[in-house]
């Protein structure tokens, strides 16, 4: 029984008819490109989602090159860096775009999360395409991590060294988990070896078959626009909404002056300014790994420094602020909320779970454990939000003050991981912790009080 | 739906008897597959452990530290960690005592040590100013640096009895590797086994004593 799927979907000639028989070529240009929708009030902040595709390709692209002179061998592995740097026609304009391209691509999907905070893109019905892409951010950090070691420089080895031992504070299995990844007792050539397998193998593929099931999920429920409303609200007769363009090829020319801009930033960094003062190539990695010489100050590149910030601000201090900071919680809950006697007991053992473990737990589990948490907050958002409307355009004074404050504690944090701890700047970092994780904590409420602006029917947009 | 008259079979005609058996059959197919999938993992896990060169390369090394100054520290690799080997002067070991008060795990109840070392100097009772220890900082591995002085120190603070500090993420410890409060690291730097034939000290093993 012959199904045709293609019956909506004229072949543009003979040729395309026989393949359209046999492969769905026009039906999937047509849904996914010429027919697919996209409200016509895109604006600035639109272009990181194709922006981030593009830095995808050109780090495969200069990746697939570096391989071909790239040594991935304790012994060899940092000359032959440097052979690429010296020798090799063109080598360091393939590995610096490859270098600095990671960071473009940080700041890229950086901008582009954030985009999807202010017009509520995480939210009903994309919560999907947000989570997919909160995995994919995860997927992002730990291909970043494992190239970092592949240059073999000093700041490879100790961010490596500092960021495997992470996974010994788990209780039981985490010592033995952490020589099961490095292969050996220490940071050696087997864990080079391997983290070259994952970085140009594994890692790759599972980000270009997560950015597919990504596209999938976008395009089963369609872009949001910076107003936050729907666009199929308003059709014509043909059903076709009143306030979209065909992203081919209208989206996809505004997306190439966003390439164009773009390049020249990028480019510029790659041509002018490489190593970006120290924060795109640090200065420690242009010394080979000795195992016997920590750096005087390890940071790891700008786009894990918040994180990192938040790992070495548990101490002790912090752990007691958050001792209150339960026990306030607790008491709120019995003095204020409204919900029913058997959550409050079931939030109260809870809390007294976190509390023990606050008390016996060390500094450094729950550094690991609060960093965990920055990043799961990401993957909660779509159901903390509860405001009524999507777009920033149209919320409540509230929100846009928590998320001022939240900014600044990730600008803070950020900038705090980049430097050697001194008590003060400790101290503050506990700060904009405890601000980073109110942020998710509070959202429910600060999103769900003040005044929202009544949401227009169609899209804001003036014809230029 | 289709067919109430006859309720023992399904739409495709299949009795119940039949569909038990399919879905039994179904299960125990995929079940053994499940089991031969996870079978098969094994050994793509196993290669990832330490291979038998990597375990080799973990013997224990002998160092002659008559060679070694008072006051004076070296460091020698085991196992592809610092080792820290410091003969102590007699004012550091005065200071160790001077700052038991501000140290989170002052008698390294929960910190690692043979027993041997699990005093105050954290050292064999036979050469208690020789200082060995792994130059590990317990936080997160970084190599913890050494502040010998006795004194004023921008990282150690003003009444500095010398130590060590962690330059990756602050922790500090004293002249035994003993941890301070409030650092992020929360147990005392680790004492590999060792053993002294004479002059000289062979880290990594201590034949099982445990004095």
């Amino acid at each position: 029984m012959a199904i045709h799927r293609h019956d909506n979907h004229k072949s543009a000639n003979a040729l395309m008819e026989w393949v359209d028989k046999r492969f769905p070529a026009t039906k999937v240009w047509n849904e996914h490109l010429a027919e697919y929708m996209a409200a016509k009030n895109f604006n600035f902040w639109y272009f990181f989602g194709s922006l981030a595709i593009l830095m995808l390709v050109v780090q495969i692209a200069t990746g697939i090159f570096l391989t071909m002179h790239y040594k991935p061998d304790a012994e060899l592995a940092f000359a032959s860096v440097e052979y690429i740097m010296r020798d090799v026609p063109f080598g360091w304009l393939v590995r610096y775009l490859h270098a600095i391209g990671a960071s473009m691509f940080f700041v890229v999907i950086y901008l582009h999360m954030f985009r999807g905070v202010i017009y509520g893109s995480h939210r009903e019905p994309r919560e999907l395409v947000w989570l997919i892409g909160c995995v994919i951010f995860v997927a992002l950090m730990a291909e970043a991590f494992m190239g970092y070691l592949l240059p073999w420089g000093n700041m490879s080895y100790w961010g490596a060294q500092v960021i495997l031992s992470l996974f010994d504070v788990i209780p039981f299995v985490g010592p033995a988990l952490t020589e099961w990844i490095r292969g050996d007792f220490v940071i050696s050539d087997a864990t080079l070896n391997r983290f070259f397998a994952f970085h140009v193998i594994l890692l790759p593929l599972i980000l270009v078959a997560l950015v597919f099931l990504h596209l999938v999920a976008l395009h089963q429920v369609g872009s949001n626009n910076p107003d936050g409303i729907d666009i199929y609200d308003n059709v014509d007769d043909d059903g076709k909404p009143l306030d979209g363009v065909a992203f081919f090829p209208y989206i996809v020319i505004k997306d190439l002056i966003g390439v164009a801009a773009f390049l020249i930033v990028y480019l510029g960094v790659v041509f002018f300014w490489p190593d970006g003062g120290g924060v795109l190539l640090e200065k420690d990695n242009f010394a080979p790994a000795n195992p016997l010489q920590t750096p005087p100050d390890i940071v790891p590149l700008w786009y894990f420094t918040p994180y990192y910030s938040i790992l070495r601000a548990s101490t002790t201090s912090l752990l007691f602020a958050l001792q209150i900071i339960t026990g306030v919680i607790v008491l709120w809950l019995w003095l204020r909320a409204k919900i029913s006697l058997i959550a409050k007991v079931a939030f109260t053992g809870l809390a007294v779970c976190v509390f023990a473990g606050l008390v016996f737990g060390s500094g450094k589990a729950w550094g690991v454990i609060l960093m965990a948490a920055a990043i799961v907050c990401f993957f909660l958002l779509p159901w903390l939000d509860r405001s009524p409307v999507l777009s920033v355009r149209y919320r409540s004074l509230p929100f846009k003050i928590a998320l001022a404050f939240f900014l600044v504690a990730f600008f803070i944090l950020g900038y705090l991981g980049m430097n050697a701890p001194t008590p003060g700047k400790t101290l503050l970092a506990q700060i904009c912790t405890v601000v980073y994780f109110a942020f998710f904590a509070l959202m429910p409420w600060f999103t769900s009080i003040g005044k929202t602006k009544p949401e227009p029917t169609r899209v804001t947009y003036e014809a230029h | 739906m289709a067919d109430n008259n006859v309720s023992d079979v399904n739409a495709d005609g299949m009795s119940v008897e039949d569909q038990k058996r399919r879905r039994f059959l179904t299960g125990i197919t995929a079940g053994f597959g499940a089991v031969g999938v996870g079978v098969a993992v094994v050994p793509f896990v196993m290669t990832m452990s330490p291979s038998e060169r990597a375990k080799n390369a973990g013997a224990p090394v002998q160092y002659d530290f008559s060679r070694i100054q008072e006051g004076q520290m070296v460091k020698v690799e085991w196992r592809g960690k610092p080792v820290v080997l410091l003969k102590r002067t007699s004012e550091m070991m005065a200071g160790l005592d001077a700052i038991k008060g501000s140290l989170a795990d002052p008698d390294s109840v929960s910190s690692a040590q043979p027993s041997y070392a699990q005093n105050n100097q954290r050292a064999d009772f036979g050469k208690p100013e020789l200082l060995v220890m792994e130059g590990v900082c317990t936080h997160l591995g970084c190599s913890p640096v050494e502040k010998l002085a006795i004194g004023p120190d921008p990282q150690m603070g003003d009444d500095s009895q010398g130590g060590f500090f962690c330059p990756c993420h602050g922790s500090k410890f004293d002249l035994a590797g003993r941890v301070y409060k409030n650092v992020p690291a929360t147990t005392n730097m680790a004492v590999p086994p060792y053993k002294f034939e004479g002059s000289v000290i062979t880290i990594g093993e201590d034949d099982g004593r445990t004095a």
